[in-house]
């Protein structure tokens, strides 16, 4: 059969269901059907979204819909409807203006829930596969009902397209999992048993409970299906905490990246790192609101072109700082580690007083919210997985920056020997300055990562520069692979350890960890071999 | 030249500080044309986030006061001191409004550790304390009036709720809290409230996180897998400041629909989603005792004020002014003060502390707030909200009318035996 032609049986079998079951009233809700599903208690109102639900009347999904987007507003009995262009009064079905105090319908939790239900069931009535597919999935989230049984075998009876099918066998099975017939409920545990969705593991479980199933053979058919669906699940629970670890390692990692220029090769005990993370942070809030305010259609370009900006401004100020403070202090530790300290105060001020002390919103393009749906029970976040991407991106430059080009060698030649370095012409002084504002710049970058995953404030960077400098050190100082093995490492065993112990004993069997591991290796897990280290 | 009649007059007032050290004679100043009151909340650190907007409300009551013609025919005089969400500066700074200032009433804290920390100073010097904002009870002092909600005004009626049929018959529990006093108290009595209707401890699962936490990741996918062992699941947050923000990212981000799984946060108001994308939270639920979605005349009329004060005075909120539940507390306990003054006709602690028994104010949220003859605490409302796509609430549930305060929660153990008024030694 060519598609056309299913799409027409498929057309005129809806047809046949709607005859059936409603062949005296017209298609279109009635303006008193509209009034009791708008307005009223939720009892009456879920009462008319069954009716409708069972009529099977498809020309009742805009409507519903607007009731769901709140684009129906009450005043006294009238009831409108907000459309793009106009407002029409629902009753009469005339154009009107809104009146100003009209309010809102209030739908709770369980109210919006049977709305999504029943727009779900009255999709499995569309021609195309897609639509069908996805209400399909989506009644599999909502609470079972029988209300819907019998629409849903009779679109799983005509159904072609093999996913569709066994999706509302699932659903199919969630509402006869409580039917009368022990058969039936065999049949239905057996189909449920057979996934790795939670929510039927929830179903499943639920029936176990003191008022639920009482026969024993159903009750050990459920418990064996329970089995199941846990093995399945297992696994990709176990997939989802490798990558909350990689991801967490991800921040870690450029966090500490920009430490391991400044700390890792040119010793600077840098206090003011924090800081520069945060004024990368700040400077995506500019990039932010610039283009909020000039190019409002582009807004979800503004994150790629922060990346830059948070990069250049963080590296002239890294470049400021040398200049002015830290190129009188190489060589005593203490004293740069004191000035960047002071540093770091006076730019958190400033900050402060730039942009108020409250914390500031950035907020996540479109593209960067929701996540990628890997099976029912794993959700990876797409902020996070672009962070992953980002952290490996800059990761990347960095390394090319470093062995490929000749600021990289030079700052490699200044770090292993300076006096021969100079002897042989490079001008340190203005490799210092460079490989600090690289670093500083880095740190920007982190910054416009933290952005997106954390909140903007002036104190950002305190609550990151414990970690930068644990990652530096426990990579070992002067190593660029040692702080990826240290940032990944730290990510995976702090997550790990988070779902046994909870997040704040996690901390501190983090920082227990480290203290050992310093003590029995100070030099890092990547040693510096070669004379650069005395 | 005004400097010099302060640095004058405060010379003059520590000099007979000094010399009234060891007597209980109050100190009045014979001829000051005005009173002054402390405010006494975090501008800088990471609880300034939602304590700055509370400094701002009570500047602009205090004006609003003086417009129609202060206190006791003499004018209100603000001093603002700033205890940077530093717990033993708060003490430090309450000593020196109460020795240095002579405030004749402070308006302050926010957490209660920073209450906690305070608490001593007002004793000792028989101060007084206004604390605005929702807490765990357990507390019951004769120098505070706690014009936030107690547990019984909040918490309580918030979990009733989600056991409620409107509120999707949760059966099982999440309590997800930061680490420190306020959720693990309010943690500890919701339990015990949770074993008296039923619900064993094997379907409440407890979780804290440091402050400021920011990776809700593993916390997000646990609450994922204990909604799916049994019956219907709801999350109880008391996550507190601004480690909100990434929590309710990451619930968004994960796919937890407030149908499935709905979390409802007792310290989230209208400020706290001000920096989230509020579209995926739809749903998702808070109690409070005031939202700014409430629809009345004196709400409306509160909201417009506050507006244009934001909008006078520059502030940073005046493109977007929000109003809270803290704030809204806030409002009515500097006017409750004002009322008790004079009435008392004096500003002495002692006698306003009388006369603030059953003093009554026509409350933004809608209804006549009143403070409890007894037990310094003020009978509110319970309103439950949900999240709208614009970071509003809509109220889905309320109580009939006020409720009275229960400092002692009766889910603690020994608490039957506690008086409903101060102990004063």
């Amino acid at each position: 059969m060519t598609k056309q032609n299913s799409g027409i049986t498929r057309y005129l079998f809806a047809l046949m269901v709607f005859v059936s079951v409603y062949s005296s009233q017209a298609w279109a809700l009635t303006p008193q059907q509209k009034a009791i599903l708008s307005t009223g208690d939720n009892d009456t109102r879920i009462a008319a979204l069954n009716q409708v639900s069972a009529e099977g009347d498809v020309s009742a999904i805009p409507y519903l819909q607007a009731i769901l987007d709140d684009a129906i507003k009450l005043k006294d009995k009238q009831i409108f409807m907000v459309g793009d262009s106009a407002v029409t009064d629902v009753l009469t079905g005339k154009e009107v203006e809104l009146p100003e105090d009209a309010e809102d319908i209030i739908n709770n939790n369980q109210m919006r829930g049977e709305l999504d239900a029943t727009i779900a069931s009255l999709n499995l009535l569309s021609t195309d596969t897609k639509v069908r597919l996805e209400s399909a999935k989506s009644l599999l989230g909502t609470d079972p009902s029988a209300g819907r049984l019998a629409l849903i075998k009779k679109v799983e009876a005509t159904e072609e397209d093999s996913k569709v099918k066994a999706t509302l066998a699932q659903v199919r099975a969630s509402i006869e999992i409580s039917s009368p017939d022990k058969a039936t409920r065999l049949a239905a545990v057996d189909e449920l048993g057979d996934s790795a969705n939670p929510n039927n593991k929830q179903i499943l479980a639920s029936r176990l409970e003191a008022d639920g199933e009482q026969d024993p053979e159903v009750k050990e058919a459920i418990q064996a299906a329970l089995k199941s669906i846990e093995n399945h699940m297992a696994t990709y629970d176990k997939i989802g905490q490798v990558f909350t670890g990689i991801s967490l390692g991800s921040i870690l990692l450029l966090a500490a990246l920009g430490l391991a220029v400044t700390y890792g090769l040119m010793g600077v005990i840098n206090m003011a790192h924090g800081e520069m993370m945060m004024i990368g942070a700040y400077a995506t809030y500019i990039v932010q609101n610039l283009f909020l305010h000039y190019l409002p259609n582009y807004f979800g370009w503004y994150l790629i072109l922060s990346i830059p900006f948070a990069f250049m401004v963080t590296a002239i100020i890294g470049v400021i700082i040398e200049r002015l403070v830290l190129r009188h202090l190489y060589g005593r530790p203490l004293e740069t580690l004191l000035a960047t300290w002071g540093v770091s105060l006076m730019l958190m001020q400033l900050v402060r007083s730039v942009f108020g002390a409250q914390n500031v919103s950035v907020e996540n393009p479109s593209w960067m919210s929701g996540g990628l749906q890997l099976t029912a029970n794993l959700i990876l976040p797409n902020n996070r997985i672009y962070i992953i991407a980002f952290a490996a991106l800059v990761l990347l430059m960095m390394w090319l920056l470093i062995t490929k080009t000749r600021l990289g060698l030079f700052i490699r030649a200044v770090t292993q020997n300076r006096g021969m370095a100079s002897c042989t012409g490079v001008n340190t002084s203005k490799v210092d300055a460079m490989a600090f504002g690289l670093g500083s710049g880095i740190a920007g970058l982190a910054g416009v990562a933290l952005s997106q995953v954390g909140n903007v404030g002036p104190a950002l960077g305190q609550s990151y520069i414990v970690d930068s400098f644990m990652v530096v050190v426990l990579g070992g100082v002067g190593q660029l692979a040692g702080a990826v093995y240290a940032a990944m490492g730290l990510g995976i065993v702090s997550k790990f350890l988070e779902g046994i112990a909870g997040a704040v004993l996690a901390k501190i069997f983090v920082l227990v960890i480290i203290i050992i591991f310093i003590q029995k290796r100070p030099q890092g897990l990547f040693a510096f071999k070669g004379r650069s280290l005395d | 030249m005004q400097n010099r009649r302060n640095f004058i007059k405060s010379m003059s007032v520590i000099a007979a500080s000094i010399a009234l050290i060891g007597s209980n004679i109050s100190f009045v100043q014979a001829a000051e044309d005005t009173i002054k009151v402390g405010v006494l909340h975090s501008l800088s650190g990471t609880m300034a986030i939602s304590e700055t907007a509370l400094k701002d409300m009570a500047l602009m009551t205090i004006d609003e006061i003086n417009k129609n013609g202060g206190v006791l025919g003499k004018k209100l005089e603000p001093v603002v001191v700033d205890p940077a969400s530093d717990w033993p500066l708060f003490a430090t700074k309450a000593r020196q409004l109460l020795t240095q200032d002579k405030v004749a009433v402070t308006f302050g804290c926010w957490t209660s550790v920073s209450r906690k920390s305070v608490l001593p100073v007002y004793k000792e010097l028989n101060g007084l304390l206004f604390y605005p904002v929702q807490y765990e009870g357990e507390e019951l002092e004769k120098n505070v009036f706690y014009t936030g909600a107690a547990p019984n005004q909040q918490a309580i009626p918030a979990v009733e709720y989600l056991m409620s049929k409107d509120g999707g018959s949760a059966k099982r529990f999440v309590l997800l809290g930061t680490d420190y006093v306020y959720p693990r108290t309010t943690n500890k009595i919701l339990r015990a409230f949770l074993h008296s209707k039923g619900i064993a401890d094997a379907d409440i699962m407890e979780e804290y996180t440091p402050f400021g936490h920011s990776d809700y990741q593993t916390i997000v996918a646990n609450i994922k897998k204990f909604a799916a062992e049994g019956k219907k699941t709801a999350v109880v947050s008391t996550i507190n400041g601004d480690s909100n923000v990434p929590f309710y990212k990451e619930l968004g981000n994960a796919g937890l629909k407030a149908k499935d799984v709905p979390v409802v946060a007792f310290s989230v108001g209208e400020e706290e989603l001000r920096g989230v994308d509020a579209k995926p939270l739809v749903g998702h639920l808070a109690a409070w005792n005031y939202f700014m979605s409430l629809k009345n005349p004196t709400n409306a009329a509160w909201i417009k004020e506050w507006s244009a004060y934001a909008k006078a005075k520059k502030l940073p909120s005046a493109d977007k002014p929000l109003t809270n539940d803290p704030m809204e507390a806030t409002y009515i306990g500097i006017h409750m003060w004002a009322q008790a003054v004079e009435k008392a006709k004096s500003t002495d602690t002692d006698k306003v502390i009388a006369a603030m028994a059953g003093q009554t104010f026509k409350a933004p949220g809608g209804f006549m707030s009143e403070m409890d003859p007894k037990n310094h605490h003020l009978h509110k409302p319970v309103f439950i909200g949900e999240v709208k796509a614009d970071g509003q609430f809509n109220v889905v549930w309320k109580t009939p009318g006020p409720v009275k305060a229960q400092p002692w929660s009766p889910f603690i153990e020994g608490n039957d035996k506690k008086p409903d008024e101060p102990v004063t030694k």
